[in-house]
């Protein structure tokens, strides 16, 4: 039987229900020192001096870094940038320990090394730092504006990066169409908060010169390849392990300013050095998304065909942009999403502040613009009077123009060609699923009773795998096990599992007999790590291929052992065998062993040394997934608070190889989508001064506010990859905060209550039905 | 001088009589003095569930909680529940239900799970909700969570 395409259950799992897991905070180094970060109090300040001695007098204390004692250590203290490009006017990027000037609450300053956190967290207490606080840029709506008070001293005004993206003739539609609807939408979306925070350990091997550096990353090579430049040495010269990750979403895909730091206290210190996170610091340290301010401007024809969409983004990037302006630019090239757009413009303004850097967290600026895109669909359809739902379907791009060439470019630099999918025919895969023909009759019962009920729905299309490759290394052993090295890391996902399925079958060898390790850089030479969705594209597909390879490599030396023809041959069950001849088998570790060689005799022809093989791939574009949601919610008019009661998703990410941890995505990503659409704020005061820091003040979704959420898969192949896959990681989020905030305003239909922002708390809510009441 | 503080307490079955300070939380000493790992921090003030364990057969926030305070106490940790290495049936019914991605939270879930399921056998949909709403995931959505609960309380009952 195929594994792939099987809910294989997951073999990651009794090793961390057993409480066995490693997280990096479980290892404990033999001489092991603890690190506790000093960060600034001041949104904007100048350094003007820093006194340790009291705290280095303190029991215990090993070491306080600052940024001069890393000038000694590195050829610059100042981060490269991750992703430039030559729109970013202003490319700023942190230092390891703040030089001279902070520009944000959180921003490291100095590192305290001790024997325990405890110790390290009494000296941070005693060390003085001598500020002047400058001028603060705090709101970005503010901090755009000409005059504003600046987020770096040297910068004459905000904006590091302006762009626009566009297709067709904008003004010629906007000109003549009978039907413009415009609004303005703000967006927040808070962070990624994985439950693990932040973790890094490094620790130093003076005989052979080398780091080892264990951190909780998406993007292990990475790391090891920023700081062996930063070093000035050979990358040889340094491993990077990813432990086992209590969850990423984006934020662990950074480079971060910490990780340089402690690195080089356990060289200075000869001992190893492990730095935890504490959640405070999380909240303000670790980069967020944040907030948005979209315009908008959508035109149809009188039968209900969209014509054209205009509109601005204003960006709020913090005070560095390590990750250049890749969420804005993937939030403006998203808006067009699964429909037939003939005229398209976006013009971005990207504003610094002093608040931590913006990047990617799941979904990446893309469920902004499907909310964007959703709720002009949902005014449309108002407007017109029409049904959300067939305003949309009519709206779509048909299955027979695929691919479809949208207009825009990505990313990649590439022309976006939406490759494979049938939009109409998932949505009405959703749409049934729902029973949404007869939600209306539910809603007037339920409206009868005095609850207010309704239903949201909300389409997407997601550009995942994005390359430039992963790598994955196979080796089987002369004990018959295999064992897979891959480039990127996992943080939940469930890639020991599912990879082990795709290398399963082309081995024929059982889940229980392969092992597969993410997250060493020594394992795989070269790798670029798990975000975007992109994982199972690059590195499924290169585990495909090097199985494929090695499985060539089986048949071969097994058809020299058994004097057999190469086509004759099979895999299955841990052996190679000739087909209807079950006597004429090797198992293969006796292939392996037979590959090994022995000393002094060469391998008879054309047989390579040793199972093993290390492939790469690398996609020639991004493979486009898609799906439609909806939501329905009931909303305490009294109170304001929004219960999601129902969801459903329909959903095309290609050839599913495990159902299972699919469901899992998307049922994790709507869950992020339900706490951005309805609860979770990281607030600011008007001096940048941090309010939400704990989650007392900043809520996540708990169990009692999630409903069942039903799904149901299409499963149209790519053409872009052998595997036909296309990432799920994100999919469950970006469509789902529109679903949930267009259901509110469908259950508010009574009051007129119009939402144009997310989240939507239950005090904004009252206010806003108080405010309808009125009107 | 921090003073050490004597305690003697029992953890998963076994007896520890340790020397720990006044200050160090409960997390702290079953995670870094008696490597005990399975407890997890996640927010340390409380919220997040992460490190939860049984203290006296009822669920405690191992991070509020200190060390001092659970002498001569009997703590259970998520290590405590599988027998001879081999999953409980609550356990089991996390993997076969998918109610862990990362796995970080999952030890505090387990815990709050094996307390409502002494208290309350047959627990509701709704019950299982309100009991780990004191517990956060930000993988699963909770889905797979709550149907593995039911299944244990369903298959106790056979």
């Amino acid at each position: 039987m195929s594994s792939f395409g099987s809910s294989a259950k997951r073999v990651e799992d009794p090793v961390l229900l057993r409480g066995e897991g490693k997280f990096t905070d479980d290892i404990h180094l033999p001489g092991l020192l603890t690190a506790a970060m000093l960060r600034s109090p001041y949104a904007h300040a100048r350094i003007k001096s820093i006194d340790t001695s009291t705290a280095l007098e303190l029991d215990g204390v090993h070491l306080i870094l600052k940024n001069a004692d890393l000038a000694l250590e590195y050829t610059t203290t100042e981060l490269p940038l991750m992703v430039p490009n030559p729109l970013i006017t202003k490319p700023v990027t942190p230092h390891m320990l703040a030089k001279d000037y902070v520009r944000y609450v959180g921003e490291p300053i100095a590192l305290i090394v001790a024997e325990d956190r405890y110790i390290a967290e009494d000296a941070l207490e005693r060390v003085i730092v001598d500020y002047e606080p400058l001028p603060v840029a705090g709101d970005f709506r503010e901090a755009v504006k000409r005059n504003a008070a600046t987020a770096h001293h040297e910068i004459e005004d905000n904006v590091c990066a302006e762009f626009v993206q566009a297709f067709g003739n904008v003004d010629e539609v906007f000109a003549n169409a009978p039907h413009i609807y415009k609004n303005t939408f703000f967006q927040h979306r808070g962070a990624a908060h994985p439950l693990e925070t932040r973790a890094m350990m490094a620790t130093y091997d003076e005989l052979s010169d080398h780091l080892t550096f264990y951190a909780a990353s998406q993007s292990p090579h990475r790391v090891r390849e920023i700081y062996a430049k930063l070093r000035g040495i050979d990358d040889n010269q340094v491993r990077v392990v990813v432990p086992d990750i209590g969850g990423g979403f984006g934020a662990k895909g950074q480079t971060y300013p910490e990780y340089f730091s402690v690195a080089a206290a356990a060289r200075l210190l000869r001992r190893p050095v492990k730095y935890m996170e504490d959640r405070r610091e999380n909240f303000t340290a670790t980069h967020h998304e944040r907030d948005q301010l979209w315009t908008a401007e959508i035109a149809f024809n009188d039968d209900g065909k969209l014509l054209g969409f205009r509109g601005t983004l204003l960006h709020d990037s913090g005070a560095y942009v390590p990750w250049g302006i890749i969420t804005p630019y993937i939030a403006a090239s998203t808006v067009p999403g699964p429909y037939l757009l003939p005229a398209y413009e976006m013009k971005v303004t990207c504003v610094l502040t002093n608040k931590v850097a913006v990047t990617p967290v799941r979904g990446a600026g893309r469920p902004q613009a499907a909310f964007t895109m959703e709720r002009m669909m949902d005014t449309a359809a108002l407007e017109l009077g029409r049904d959300p739902a067939s305003l949309r379907r009519q709206n779509y791009i048909p299955a027979d123009q695929m691919p479809y060439k949208m207009g825009l470019i990505f990313r990649d630099g590439s022309p976006i060609t939406y490759d494979s999918g049938d939009y109409p025919a998932c949505h009405d895969k959703a749409i049934e699923l729902s029973e949404y023909d007869s939600f209306k009759e539910r809603q007037k019962a339920a409206r009868s009773e005095g609850r207010f009920i309704g239903i949201g729905i909300a389409s997407y299309v997601e550009g995942t795998g994005l390359g430039p490759f992963e790598g994955a290394n196979i080796r089987v052993a002369p004990s018959g096990k295999v064992t897979i090295h891959y480039g990127a890391s996992a943080q939940g996902q469930g890639h020991q599992t599912v990879f082990a399925q795709i290398a399963s079958d082309q081995l024929g060898v059982d889940l229980a007999d392969i092992t597969v390790i993410g997250g060493d850089t020594q394992g795989c030479p070269y790798g670029i790590g798990t975000f975007a969705s992109r994982a199972i594209v690059n590195a499924g597909n290169a585990v495909h291929q090097a199985s494929e390879a090695v499985r060539q490599k089986i048949i071969k030396a097994a058809s020299y052992m058994m004097e057999a023809a190469e086509e004759d041959m099979d895999l299955a069950e841990g052996s190679v065998f000739v087909k209807g001849v079950p006597k004429m088998s090797r198992t293969l570790g006796e292939v392996a062993e037979f590959v090994n060689g022995k000393p002094g005799f060469t391998l008879p022809g054309g047989i390579e040394p040793g199972l093993q093989e290390l492939s790469y791939f690398t996609p020639k574009q991004a493979a486009y997934a898609n799906g439609t949601h909806l939501a329905e919610v009931e909303v305490d008019v009294e109170t304001g608070y929004a219960k999601v009661l129902r969801y459903w998703s329909g959903h095309d990410c290609g050839k599913m190889i495990n159902p299972m941890t699919v469901e899992g995505q998307v049922l994790g990503g709507v869950a992020h989508g339900l706490g951005n659409a309805l609860f979770e704020w990281m607030r600011y005061d008007e001096n940048a001064q941090p309010v939400t820091v704990n989650y007392g003040e900043y809520l996540l979704p708990l169990a009692s506010d999630m409903p069942h959420v039903q799904q149901v898969h299409q499963e149209i192949p790519t053409p872009q990859n052998p595997l036909g896959v296309k990432g799920a990681g994100e999919g469950g989020t970006i469509p789902a905060i529109a679903a949930i905030i267009g259901a509110i305003e469908n259950a508010l239909k009574p009051f007129g209550v119009r939402i144009s922002e997310a989240p939507i708390t239950p005090p904004r809510l009252l206010e806003l039905i108080e405010c309808a009441r009125k009107n | 001088m921090t003073t050490m503080h004597e305690i003697t307490l029992k953890v998963n079955g076994a007896d520890y009589a340790c020397e720990v300070e006044g200050r160090l939380t409960l997390a702290d000493f079953l995670r870094h003095q008696i490597n005990l790992t399975g407890t997890h921090l996640g927010c340390e003030h409380g919220v997040c569930g992460a490190c939860t364990v049984l203290v006296n057969g009822k669920t405690a926030r191992g991070c509020l909680m200190l060390a001092v305070q659970a002498d001569e106490a009997e703590i259970t940790t998520v290590e405590g529940l599988a027998v001879n290495g081999e999953l409980n049936d609550l356990q089991q019914a996390f993997m076969e239900h998918h109610a862990l991605q990362c796995g970080f939270c999952t030890p505090g879930m387990l815990m709050t799970l094996t307390e409502l399921l002494e208290e309350n056998p047959h627990p509701k949909e709704q019950d299982v909700r309100e009991a780990i709403s004191g517990n956060i995931c930000r993988c699963t959505g909770y889905q797979g969570i709550v149907a593995a609960a039911l299944a244990v309380a369903e298959q106790r009952d056979c």
